[in-house]
């Protein structure tokens, strides 16, 4: 069993269709908008509560429950703000991009049903800076909706008075951090903010904000619409829903497609992507969630749930279901040093272990990938993730220290066979 | 009041506090390099981590955490040993480690917490970081290869400078601190982010390579520089003071201190006087002391003799050339060089009544004729925290920036008597209202129109919490000047009536702002450390001691007597200003009733018992107001230069050269290091 066709969610995630408001009306988005914002603020929320969607920027916190931190109304007449992560940056990840310049509609909607739900004043789209074309497209898709009565003051007829404000970003991953984009909205250096204050109670200029992933805001008028029921009938317990996967790497077919939570690897594989190159005995190794979850080996993915639950129980995550797949054709180690280098590149700088440890890791991981190491630093690198782990102002640094915490765990006797293989080598 | 258990000790901190905080009041020292008291927090260097219960299973941040009822803390467990290891060695594999060359080694915290959090040895073998050093201007020298990015420097400048000088560029381990477009830093309180750098990236660049603090003796003393009177400590070694640095005093300069009291150290051993001189047909030549106590002596000034008092001397000097005069039967006494003449009877209307620390709550502010930010720049950090609190500011005067939102009226002292309705209004309507009168405006005149103002708005008033307030401010420029006035160096007419006395004798006390020309029948008699303008008028020279080189008491504009000690001795034949006094008394063939400087004192707290108390003095109410009193001219600043305000700074090569190329935007190329 899979998802079926009348089940999607994302019905012109291939661009088959034009984006426009005139086609996406034709699917069913802004389909008496009005009545779902008639159902109440409390509802709305209850409803995505119910659902169980849990956010899909990564770290899979409860949606709804994220809604209703929101102040149910200002004691100090600051308004509230939804700020919504288009900034997609995580490498492998290319969902968001799809629903924007594919069904932009679907996302504007839900920022105004989500919106409305937390009681925001307007919402601003954070969209990733390399985005160029889909900006344009994002842009033009709020001028339509603004032309139609559907955003600003009485919004879709109902009463309230919302707007949608598209920020580009300049290009730096960081900013994907929802409080170094609530920093980059204001206008200063993209650098994550000391937690607490939580942005819904401090976040963009100082008012309660929330900050969603672009799908977990773009599903929620269908599931609105369609019901809690309908959508956690799909996926096990905690992990309900349908997701768009994005596989790319060593697969016959790359494509970004619209599952079930929970399928199984194979299945999601074999079905959408035409199986693994050089068939399963080929399969080396899976990144499951986007660049910064650890790797999981080919034995222990094959059968594994897709979920949040599923991937944690195998030492990785679900992430934002970017599932980069790599056979055995691949530099495991160089790789995974690639990825190092990724995140010393990118990382703000602000905080010292990130700022001075994913430069020295990612050097480490560079000698290792030609062998010219020692065994001991294997443990060294190992220590080292642990000390950036846990001890930064951001997710970052944990994001640097996985991939590889991951790489030693499975394949430290790769590493260890190319030091050995270097040393036989510089003897001789 | 939360109650938190700090490595097995229970304690109760305050509402609000950090957990930081509450490990310090519970005795146990957290290492730090970004937090600082008087900044906010960053949390950014991560040396404070600590274990906290309840809470995620990782080390917190302790100084951005709040500390919340039922905490448990563990400050010495396994997990925060090796995290702040671990931070420490993240923050020393691109250090240079070059401490043997760096002139903050000896106190640096860098050093002092690797020592003691850090382990023995490094397991980083890659390349080190380098980072092309930045020029900050003539007053800061970078290393940035030391840098380790607390933002100390970044945050200061904005939050309580209030100029966005210096700010990080680029990210991750190529973020680079530096001013931007390294253009020089400005700020009147610029060089104190060298006192906050944790490390050596940010050093002092006119003491750079001069000594190491542990050959420094440490002297407790005042700052002279303006009438802020901020807390100092002399570094001297030998004969020369060689640096100076601010003392955390929160109710008078907080732990800063501006440029100019910094940095004209160097004008201490520059332009001295250290032998008597005699004019001998309109030149002066050298001459020895006897000779010089001859000369004095053939004047024979009986009681036509008038003393005025320079701007940067102490009471103790003020109070033994009084007793002189007095002696001689004489009281003609001025300090106000300058020629203001304001009634300084009653001193509570010349004196900041709402003290330095008490402005920072007002929130209703009117300066009239008084270019804060050069005249006491500690005073506009606090006026700048008032906004930050909601203050509305107003300034009659010509404009300028005060680095805070604030309104300018007009340059007309004669505003005072027709003020926008709105101010009036936000007065009206102010819970803390407070005026301050600069120099400027008192030299218009304005005193009379401020009183009736402060009368009309009701500015001295009891708080709904109970404790009084009074929002009358006399902003003084000169570190002598409430110390004179309570010394009654004050005449009605002010200087003028010296001149209309056409006394025999003028003894100048290090007086250099003064017109001598109006005393061109006088015999000038200048009793003074610098060959400033003072000297070059004077008909005989008796070298003094300048601030550092005597102890003295000091009174600064909020009327807070404080006591400064001796840190070095004065150059060559140069003496201590009292004893000067003292052997003139036995020229003039009077006597003084002073054999030792504990006499002087002791005589000055008998004559003035206020001097003899360290703190606030008391200077009663304000006067009842004349409704009449009128204020009129165009305001304009005295100062014109921030840098060049006094004889010390203007024999100062470091301020000549911040003078030239920070306000008169003059080129200097830099040496090849």
């Amino acid at each position: 069993m899979s998802l079926q066709d009348k089940d999607r969610i994302f019905t012109n995630l291939y661009g088959y269709q034009p984006w426009s408001l005139k086609a996406a009306m034709a699917r069913g988005d802004w389909d008496n908008t009005k009545a779902l914002l008639a159902r109440g603020q409390d509802a709305i929320i209850q409803e995505i509560k119910d659902s169980g969607l849990r956010g899909r920027g990564g770290a899979g916190f409860p949606t709804g429950m994220k809604w209703s931190f929101m102040p149910k109304e200002s004691r100090d007449g600051r308004p509230s703000f939804l700020v919504i992560n288009a900034d997609e940056s995580e490498p492998g990840s290319c969902k968001d991009r799809e629903i924007i310049r594919h069904d932009p509609h679907k996302l504007i909607e839900g920022a105004l049903v989500a919106g409305f739900a937390m009681r925001a004043r307007a919402a601003y789209i954070y969209i990733r800076g390399e985005y160029i074309r889909e900006a344009e497209t994002l842009f033009a898709a709020v001028a339509e909706a603004y032309d139609a009565g559907l955003l600003g003051k009485n919004a879709c007829g109902s009463g309230y008075d919302f707007d949608v404000f598209v920020h580009r970003g300049a290009g730096a991953y960081i900013c994907g951090e929802e409080t170094a984009m609530i920093e980059s909205l204001e206008g200063k250096k993209g650098q994550p903010r000391l937690k607490p204050p939580f942005p819904a109670g401090a976040g963009l200029y100082g008012c309660p904000t929330t900050v969603n992933n672009v799908e977990s805001i773009a599903v929620a008028p269908t599931i609105l619409r369609r019901g809690a029921g309908w959508f956690s009938s799909f996926g096990r317990d905690n992990n309900k829903g349908t997701k768009l996967f994005q596989i790319s790497g060593h697969v016959n077919k790359p494509c970004v497609v619209e599952e079930e939570m929970s399928i199984p690897f194979h299945e999601l594989i074999e079905k959408h992507c035409g199986g693994i190159r050089g068939g399963r005995d080929n399969l080396l190794a899976v990144i499951p969630g986007g660049s910064s979850v650890p790797l999981v080996p080919a034995e222990q993915i094959w059968d594994a749930p897709m979920d949040f639950d599923g991937l944690r129980a195998l030492g990785s995550g679900l992430g934002t279901a970017a599932v980069i797949v790599m056979d055995k054709s691949t530099d495991i180690v160089r790789a995974i040093s690639r990825l190092s280098y990724f995140y010393k590149h990118e990382s703000c700088g602000q905080c010292t272990p990130c700022r001075e440890g994913t430069g020295w890791m990612w050097r480490v991981m560079e000698r290792l990938r030609t062998g010219d190491a020692a065994v001991e630093e294997i443990d060294m690198l190992q220590q080292v993730t642990k000390q950036v782990e846990g001890h930064t102002i951001c997710a970052l640094g944990d994001a640097a220290a996985w991939p590889i915490q991951g790489l030693i765990r499975h394949f430290r006797p790769e590493i260890e066979r190319r030091i050995a293989e270097n040393t036989r080598e510089a003897a001789e | 009041m939360p109650k938190v258990t700090v490595d097995g000790t229970e304690l109760e901190v305050p509402a609000g506090a950090t957990v930081l905080q509450a490990c310090e009041l519970a005795g146990k020292e957290i290492p730090r390099f970004c937090y600082h008291e008087r900044l906010s927090i960053a949390g950014n260097c991560r040396m404070c981590l600590v274990e906290v219960s309840p809470g995620p299973p990782k080390p917190q941040a302790s100084c951005a955490l709040p500390a919340t009822e039922g905490q448990v803390i563990k400050t010495d467990s396994e997990m925060v040993k090796k995290a702040r290891e671990g931070v420490m060695e993240f923050l020393l594999i691109n250090h240079p480690l070059d401490c043997p060359i760096c002139d903050q080694g000896g106190e640096c915290d860098l050093q002092d917490q690797s020592v003691a959090y850090g382990r023995g040895a490094s397991r980083y073998h890659e390349n080190k970081r380098a980072v092309t050093d930045k020029y900050m201007g003539p007053l800061i020298k970078t290393q940035m290869t030391r840098c380790i990015h607390c933002t100390r420097c970044v945050r200061f400048s904005e939050e309580v400078a209030g100029v966005d000088e210096i700010g990080a560029l680029y990210r991750g381990e190529n973020m680079q601190i530096s001013t931007y477009l390294e253009h020089a830093a400005k700020h009147e309180l610029s060089a104190n982010v060298i006192d906050l750098c944790p490390v050596g990236a940010l050093t002092s660049r006119p003491y750079a390579f001069e000594a190491r603090p542990w050959e420094l003796k440490k002297t407790l003393s005042i700052d002279v520089s303006d009438a802020i009177g901020a807390n100092i400590r002399l570094d001297s070694r030998g004969r020369e003071v060689l640096r100076i640095l601010p003392r955390v005093n929160d109710d008078v300069n907080e732990e800063w201190l501006s440029d100019k009291g910094r940095y004209q150290v160097d004008g201490l051993t520059k332009r001295r006087l250290d032998r008597p001189w005699i004019r001998r047909d309109g030149k002066l030549t050298p001459a020895t002391w006897a000779e010089a106590f001859a000369a004095v002596a053939s004047i024979k000034p009986g009681s036509s003799i008038a003393a005025v008092a320079g701007d940067l001397v102490d009471c103790e000097t003020m109070f033994a050339a009084k007793t002189l005069l007095g002696a001689l039967g004489s009281s003609l006494l001025e300090g106000r060089q300058t020629g203001m003449s304001y009634a300084a009877d009653n001193l509570a209307a010349v004196n900041f009544n709402t003290t330095l620390a008490g402005i920072e709550l007002a929130d209703a502010v009117l300066i009239v004729g008084s270019h804060v930010r050069w005249e006491a720049p500690l005073l506009n950090a606090r006026l700048r925290k008032a906004v930050k609190r909601g203050a509305k500011v107003f300034v009659v005067g010509p404009e300028y920036d005060l680095t805070y939102k604030a309104e300018f009226l007009g340059d007309d002292a004669a505003l005072l008597g027709k003020l926008p309705k709105h101010v009036g209004e936000a007065f009206g309507a102010a819970k803390r209202p407070a005026v301050i009168l600069g120099g400027a405006g008192l030299a218009k005149g304005a005193l009379g129109p401020l009183l009736a103002l402060a009368e009309q708005w009701n500015l001295v008033r009891t708080l709904e919490d109970g404790t009084a307030w009074n929002g009358f401010n006399v902003l003084h420029m000169a570190a002598s000047r409430m110390g004179g006035l309570m010394l009654g160096y004050a005449q009605a007419g002010g200087i003028a009536d010296l001149v209309a006395a056409k006394p025999k004798l003028v003894l100048s006390l290090g007086a250099d702002e003064v017109d001598y020309t109006r005393f061109a029948g006088s015999m000038v008699v200048y009793i003074g450390h610098h060959g400033d303008k003072g000297a070059h008028a004077a008909d005989i020279i008796l070298p003094g001691s300048a601030y550092t080189e005597k102890a003295g008491t000091y009174v600064n504009t909020e009327g807070r007597v404080q006591f400064a000690e001796k840190a070095v001795f004065a150059p060559g034949d140069a003496r201590e200003d009292w004893t000067i006094l003292r052997a003139l008394a036995d020229a003039f063939g009077v006597s003084v009733g002073f054999d030792s400087f504990e006499d002087l004192r002791a005589a000055m707290i008998a004559a003035v018992p206020a001097l003899g108390v360290e703190g606030l003095a008391d200077y009663g109410a304000l006067p009842k107001a004349d409704k009449t009193a009128t204020a009129e001219g165009t305001i304009a600043y005295p100062i014109k230069d921030f840098y060049l305000t006094n004889p010390i700074a203007r024999a100062s090569a470091t301020m000549q050269r911040c003078s030239a190329e920070l306000i008169h935007g003059e080129d200097f190329a830099e040496a090849a290091e």
